[in-house]
């Protein structure tokens, strides 16, 4: 059965990331079974399916974070390899992982440009490497304020000290913060209560208005299907199917990707 | 119950009551604290307050009971010229602590690195420049050992360094062929290796060139530390190697680095040795080791990683050097004296956890 995918508009718009049948196995574990994959600009693609579908995998694949066996992927329409996450960062996709990837013992600041420090001009940064802590500084505070976030204390208190969805509008303004075209969320509201959930919901909307596309992974279907523009099914290692959600109902999503239903039977 | 209206869309039916809840909760609540909590947060926000207030009040308490012996400018810069050493190679530990490891060889590479210098210019008449920058080597080498242990075989920093502990101090041993080079002996040949003992008289103070390259060292670290790039690594690598490795930062590269810089400091650490006691002995510095964590940790270091300060690290120097002098100007015997460190210790550790668990 051929994955028929569901273009946003009327299948003009090439794909911003393209993946082609994806394999990775471990030992004798298949985690990714020729997977594909594609997200359009601009838009929210949410990524469901059971514990062990593959999921991780893939956006692992997607970020940088594991290097696939077999298959390709195309950013942009240019064939391109992640050999680490760097790579992926360099080209613009940036990855918000569910473990949230902050020192807490840092600085709000530190944290945001931590990887990616500003020096000082001059023979200050050159031969001294000395850090352009205002410059920082600011660009943080100003990041957080674009994104609603300001609620914070101080710009340099430890990320310790914050609640759990500040930690998750920190990581998220990390990820967008330095020109990326792709953002990649696991599981963002899976540790947060309602309040807090709403909040980075209001947050990776924002994120799309400013033309940034995601890519959300979640277990939350009212989430899913409240924000998402597509939902991509993963099912044992590889794209079972593609529904938008306004034509699927969340009770037929889940029994897409447990198995309980097959794609074709939803034609409708 | 799929929300694709276009007006609910953007809020869940069992959230919309969230639009009549107070927005306040979002926000940074300015609940009541207890002055107790109060003290946990400013402690937390200010980690070298402990130490510094502990070093106050140190000075204060044995001046009160010592008198002028204790608090003459002498007295104070002899504490002063006592701890440098400890200093200095607390300096490398506050390093390796700081990426959550620990480093019990510092001691034995000072001391080799003090013999190679030594043996190489003294006995075997290398020009001095030459010696000395082989001692410094020696230092490197003995680091990056340590670094590659831990970095590639990716063994526990306790468990190696306990082994290249016995391994270095075999080597000074075998080396020096358990001979001390006297005094004199290294004045005549290689004066530039005791330049750092040095007398300086200042407003009847006695320091020596060792207490400012110690200061320097500080000042040095202290800037790596908090305004390198580098520096913050260190902190994030120790903090939460997974989150800094995600961040894109070389977590092996940066803890390698760590580990031979740790190597290079004990070797400047030999050099003020050397200055120190003058002659140049496989024996000396044995309680370097431990004494160096002491200083670490008194000064606010968290063993846990990412948490400590270079300048907490001088403080506990000092804290140490003080409750030793004070207590012995008090005519308390000497195992009083270490029995007051040991205790410091688990205060200090004490203090460490509870500030930790400091609620946001």
């Amino acid at each position: 059965m051929s994955t028929t995918s569901i273009s946003p508009d009327n299948g003009v718009r090439r794909p911003l990331i393209e993946a082609r049948g994806l394999v990775k196995r471990y030992g004798r574990v298949t985690a990714l079974d020729h997977a594909d994959f594609d997200l359009y600009p601009g838009e929210i693609l949410a990524v469901i399916g059971d514990n062990g579908a593959g999921k991780s995998s893939l956006i692992r694949a997607l970020s940088g974070a594991l290097v696939p066996d077999e298959g390709e992927i195309r950013f942009d329409g240019k064939p391109v390899q992640f050999r680490s996450p760097l790579d992926a960062q360099a080209a613009g996709i940036e990855t918000v992982y569910q473990s949230l990837a902050l020192a807490p013992g840092l600085s709000i600041a530190d944290n945001l440009f931590l990887g990616r420090e500003l020096r000082k001009p001059g023979v200050l940064g050159q031969v001294f490497r000395m850090l352009d802590r205002k410059t920082m500084q600011r660009m943080a505070r100003e990041k957080l304020t674009e994104l609603g976030l300001m609620t914070v204390q101080s710009i340099n208190q430890p990320v310790e000290t914050l609640s759990g969805g500040q930690r998750q509008g920190i990581a998220v303004a990390r990820a967008t913060a330095f020109g990326s075209r792709v953002v990649i969320l696991d599981e963002p509201t899976a540790a947060l209560g309602v309040k807090e959930s709403r909040r980075v919901l209001e947050l990776i909307l924002d994120v799309r208005r400013r033309g940034i596309a995601v890519v959300l992974i979640s277990h939350n279907m009212p989430h899913v299907f409240e924000i998402a523009d597509r939902i991509h099914i993963h099912r044992l290692g590889r794209r079972l199917t593609v529904v938008q959600p306004s034509a699927c109902t969340m009770s037929d999503a889940v029994a897409l990707m447990t198995g309980a239903r097959a794609p074709q039977d939803m034609a409708a | 119950m799929t929300d694709t209206s276009g007006e609910k869309r953007g809020m869940q039916a069992f959230e919309t009551v969230l639009s009549k809840q107070d927005t306040r909760v979002a926000e940074f609540e300015v609940h009541a604290r207890s002055p107790l909590q109060m003290l946990q947060h400013f402690l937390h926000a200010n980690p070298t307050a402990v130490p510094a207030i502990v070093l106050v009040l140190g000075v204060a308490v044995f001046s009160a009971i010592v008198g002028p012996r204790f608090y003459s400018a002498f007295n104070l810069s002899l504490i002063l010229q006592q701890v440098t050493i400890i200093c200095i190679i607390g300096v490398a530990q506050t390093l390796i602590v700081l990426t959550a490891g620990i480093d019990l060889s510092v001691g034995a590479v000072m001391v080799l690195c003090s013999v190679i210098m030594g043996k190489l210019a003294v006995a075997l008449g290398l020009p001095v420049p030459v010696a000395f920058a082989a001692g410094l080597a020696t230092g490197a080498a003995c680091g990056a050992f340590n670094g590659l242990l831990v970095v590639r075989l990716k063994l526990p920093p306790f468990i190696v360094t306990l082994g290249t502990w016995s391994i270095f101090f075999s080597l000074n041993l075998w080396y020096s062929g358990a001979q001390t080079i006297r005094s004199q002996d290294v004045a005549k040949v290689a004066p530039f290796l005791q330049w750092l003992g040095t007398p300086v008289d200042l407003l009847g103070a006695r320091l020596t060139y060792g207490t400012f390259f110690m200061l320097g060292l500080v000042a040095i670290v202290w800037y790596v530390l908090n305004r390198t790039a580098l520096g913050r690594h260190i902190y994030a690598v120790g903090d939460d190697p997974d989150a800094a490795r995600l961040a894109g930062i070389r977590t092996d590269k940066v803890l390698f680095a760590v580990y031979v810089a740790a190597g290079v400091i004990c070797a400047l650490g030999a050099w003020a040795l050397i200055g120190r006691i003058g002659s140049i002995s496989p024996q000396a510095g044995q309680t370097a080791n431990l004494d160096s964590i002491t200083a670490v940790v008194i000064g606010g270091a968290s063993l846990f990683g990412g948490r400590g300060s270079i300048v907490g690290t001088l403080i506990g120097a000092l804290i140490v050097g003080v409750s030793r002098s004070g207590l012995a100007l008090s005519g308390v015997d000497v195992l009083w004296q270490e029995f007051a460190v040991g205790s410091l210790i688990i205060v200090a550790v004490t203090l460490d956890q509870w500030i930790r668990k400091v609620s946001a």
